[in-house]
């Protein structure tokens, strides 16, 4: 195994939903000089006030353990899961992209959604407002379809994750 | 019980004396005097005031590090809160339990830019094991004991509880530290047993073994420090530790090698670069011991302990990792070794001791012994000769003082020696002496200082008086700021840039004027003189100025980027090969 190949994985995170604690995580990453591809958060546990984080982060095999050590010893994290590392993961991101055009350049942005299965969720006479979910890749592809179809203005999510199978966090 | 309805200043008070705290060190202010009322209505908890809120810091690490205790401290909100902060990362570095209590404006005028506003939580999040807001008084004694639990579980540190102002006067419920439980924070404080004993066969089957001991050992108490003599004396092995380990094996046994690193001595640093197998105990591979991370023990097998699992594998690689308390790992080694009888290849031993022997005879502690001039490291042998036997505590600022108080002032226990490792603060040895002398009013406390140092707390004076604290000032006084003056003359041609101590005051005077008493010694024959009239004090604080050679240099020295087989022994080492130009960016 080369120890120096750059790796590239996804951590979830359950976490106390209390004030400052994406503080701390983020503030790990800057400090220490890891990186942060994406970052999600949001409570998923209403009565115990839990939340989860899913980050996507990338660097040598010594780096990613070490992530997930300094996230571990942070007092309000109660649980770090590698869903690189733990076996097969499903991974979606959601993304917001207003198109802007009219005439064929419309018709055509609207049958790339239709062949991607984008919504619209918003039109008027010389807009859309698509909404895509999938894969980071399959988001990337339809980005930069609309790129050259008028596309104005893109919201993406960042990668949320859950391993696969019955195992539950 | 837990329907007693009490301000939040008197919650403060009662989970403070729950959580057994005696002394709490700190300095008022606005946003906390409801909780200075609340002190001055009662007598069990005693407060001692500082002149500046770092030094309220070091005191409680001094407290802390020489008791085995939380360390307290309060402080008020805005720069009550910022002067703490490099007293918090100083404890943070040398994981130092300590709970820090700071004031905060009203709760409705957070995030107004109010006067002596400061976002404490987020200046103090990196700066800290971990810190709260208390907005509900509800809350208040359920946070404090949290606090304190966290301060000192797992790998010990600061924490900060930050507490406005409205919140120490409403009334609230009290609940006592049994009936809080933390929901997360659970270190690992059991070994895995499997490992233990993948360690033990490695141990067993050393040809060149070496034990490498580090502050962690003596955070697990003096238990881990007796569980850890018993095993090395077992095994016969060689042991060096980290400044941070110093006292929790005997320096006065002959299998210490003294301390390792950048300045340690040469038999440790050689026995860590040739050694088969590397027992770390409680030490974390910083770059002060490592070296050229790439030269380091190039041919050993390593075994690592620490209570913080981000620890291994952080810096270097290691063999067997073992997540676990020091002295709870201990007892499993000593008790696992013993049942399966095991017994060190004594012939391979011996003729690492052969080697290790050799070294020694090497002397790398040696320097010019000289009538003309007081040399440092003799101020030191003379101190150590006179402290033998008797009940002492040291302390140190930073810089060469520092690493010669590390090799020149023998420790047979833990908890006997306090410095700033990790952050490398000036001006910690004299709050943290304090600290330590108000723990052990009887025991003589000594803080070995430099000249540079000791004017960045100087203030603390004042503290030491009031509170009756004789702490002994020991300043190696070189007019200069030695270590930054040897990297100069080492690293940056002798241009002594801004690091030569100008406009000194007379500090027999100063002492004087504070009304301790001052001495002074600038002949070698005056040293032992004033240290006698130094022991010999007792009511008050007491500054010594010993006038050492100016251009004294701290070897053996492991210049920054090199290896452990790459030491400079003394000055006739050439200085220009000193550092590579990539271990120039090195601090």
């Amino acid at each position: 195994m080369d120890l120096n190949a750059i790796e590239k994985h996804t951590i979830a995170v359950l976490v106390d939903n209390e004030p400052g604690v994406l503080a701390r995580v983020i503030g790990l990453f800057s400090g220490r000089g890891y990186n942060i591809e994406s970052l999600t958060v949001a409570e998923v546990n209403n009565a115990d006030h839990l939340s989860r984080i899913t980050l996507v982060t990338s660097g040598t095999r010594m780096i990613i353990e070490q992530i997930k050590a300094q996230l571990g010893r942070l007092v309000p994290v109660h649980r770090v899961h590698d869903l690189t590392d733990e076996g097969p993961a499903v991974e979606r991101e959601l993304a917001l992209l207003k198109v802007v055009g009219t005439g064929d350049k419309r018709i055509e942005a609207l049958r790339l959604a239709d062949i991607f299965k984008a919504k619209v969720v918003d039109a008027t006479l010389t807009s859309f407002v698509f909404e895509l979910t999938g894969t980071t890749q399959q988001v990337d592809d339809f980005v930069g379809l609309m790129a050259q179809l008028g596309l104005v203005e893109a919201s993406r999510t960042g990668v949320v994750a859950m391993s696969k199978g019955p195992a539950a966090f | 019980m837990s329907e007693q309805k009490l301000t939040g200043a008197q919650i403060i008070i009662k989970a403070l004396k729950d959580q057994g705290v005696d002394i709490i060190f700190g300095y008022p202010g606005g946003a906390v005097l409801p909780i200075y009322d609340a002190l001055f209505q009662q007598n069990d908890l005693k407060h001692v005031l500082v002149r500046h809120e770092q030094a309220a810091v070091h005191a409680a690490e001094g407290y802390a590090r020489s008791t085995g205790k939380v360390g307290c401290v309060l402080v008020t909100s805005g720069p009550g809160a910022t002067n703490a902060v490099t007293g918090l990362l100083d404890a943070l570095c040398d994981s130092i339990p300590i709970v820090c209590l700071s004031g905060q404006v009203p709760t409705h005028l957070i995030g107004n830019d109010a006067f002596q506003e400061a976002d404490t939580t987020g200046i103090t999040r990196p700066c800290t094991k971990h810190n709260y807001l208390v907005k509900d008084v509800n809350s208040l004694a359920r946070t404090l004991h949290e606090a304190f639990y966290v301060a000192r579980s797992g790998r010990p540190g600061p924490v900060l509880v930050d507490i406005p102002k409205d919140v120490q006067f409403a009334d609230g419920a009290y609940v006592p530290p049994a009936e809080v439980k933390h929901k997360t924070y659970r270190p690992q404080v059991k070994p895995e047993i499997a490992r233990i004993e993948e360690a033990v066969e490695l141990i067993a089957n050393a040809k060149r073994p070496v034990f490498y001991t580090g502050g962690g050992v003596i955070n697990a108490g003096p238990f881990a420090a007796q569980l850890l003599t018993q095993f090395v004396k077992t095994t016969g092995f060689p042991i060096t530790s980290t400044l941070m380990g110093l006292g929790a094996f005997p320096a006065s046994e002959s299998q210490w090698l003294g301390m390792l690193g950048m300045h340690g001595t040469y038999e440790a640093n050689l026995a860590m670069y040739e050694c088969d197998v590397m027992i770390n105990i409680g030490a974390r591979f910083d770059d002060r011991v490592t070296g050229k991370l790439s030269e380091f023990s190039p041919g050993s097998k390593k075994i690592h302990v620490d209570i913080d699992p981000s620890s291994i594998n952080k810096n270097v690689a290691v063999d067997i990792p073992i997540v676990g308390d020091c002295g709870a790992v201990l007892e499993d080694m000593l008790r696992i070794w013993k049942a399966r009888a095991k017994r060190p290849d004594q012939a391979a031993l011996k003729q690492w001791w052969g080697k290790i022997d050799g070294w020694r005879a090497r002397n790398c502690l040696n320097y010019n012994r000289t009538e003309s001039v007081i040399k440092p490291q003799y101020a030191l042998e003379r101190l150590r000769e006179a402290l033998r036997g008797k009940d002492h505590y040291i302390t140190t600022e930073v810089g060469q003082h520092q690493m010669w108080a590390a090799q020149f002032l023998p420790f047979d226990q833990p908890n006997r020696w306090m410095t700033s490792g990790g952050l490398g603060t000036m001006g910690y040895g004299l709050p943290a002496a304090i600290g330590a002398q108000l723990a052990h009013p009887d025991a003589i406390v000594v803080d070995v200082s430099g000249e540079a140092s000791f004017l960045m707390n100087m203030q603390e004076i004042g503290t030491a008086v009031q509170y009756r604290a004789p702490v002994k000032i020991f300043i190696l006084n070189n007019q200069y700021m030695g270590m930054v003056r040897q990297w100069q003359e080492l690293l940056h041609g002798s241009r002594y840039s801004q690091s030569y101590s100008e406009a000194l005051p007379d500090f027999v005077k100063l002492a004087e004027a504070w009304g301790c008493v001052g001495l002074r010694a600038t002949t070698v024959a005056e040293v032992d003189q004033v240290i006698e009239k130094m022991l010999a004090v007792t009511d008050r604080p007491c500054i010594i100025d010993i006038a050492v050679d100016p251009k004294e240099n701290c070897f053996p020295m492991i210049p920054g980027g090199k290896a452990h087989n790459e030491i400079l022994f003394g000055p006739d080492d050439s200085p220009s090969d000193a550092t590579p130009e990539d271990g120039m960016v090195l601090v």
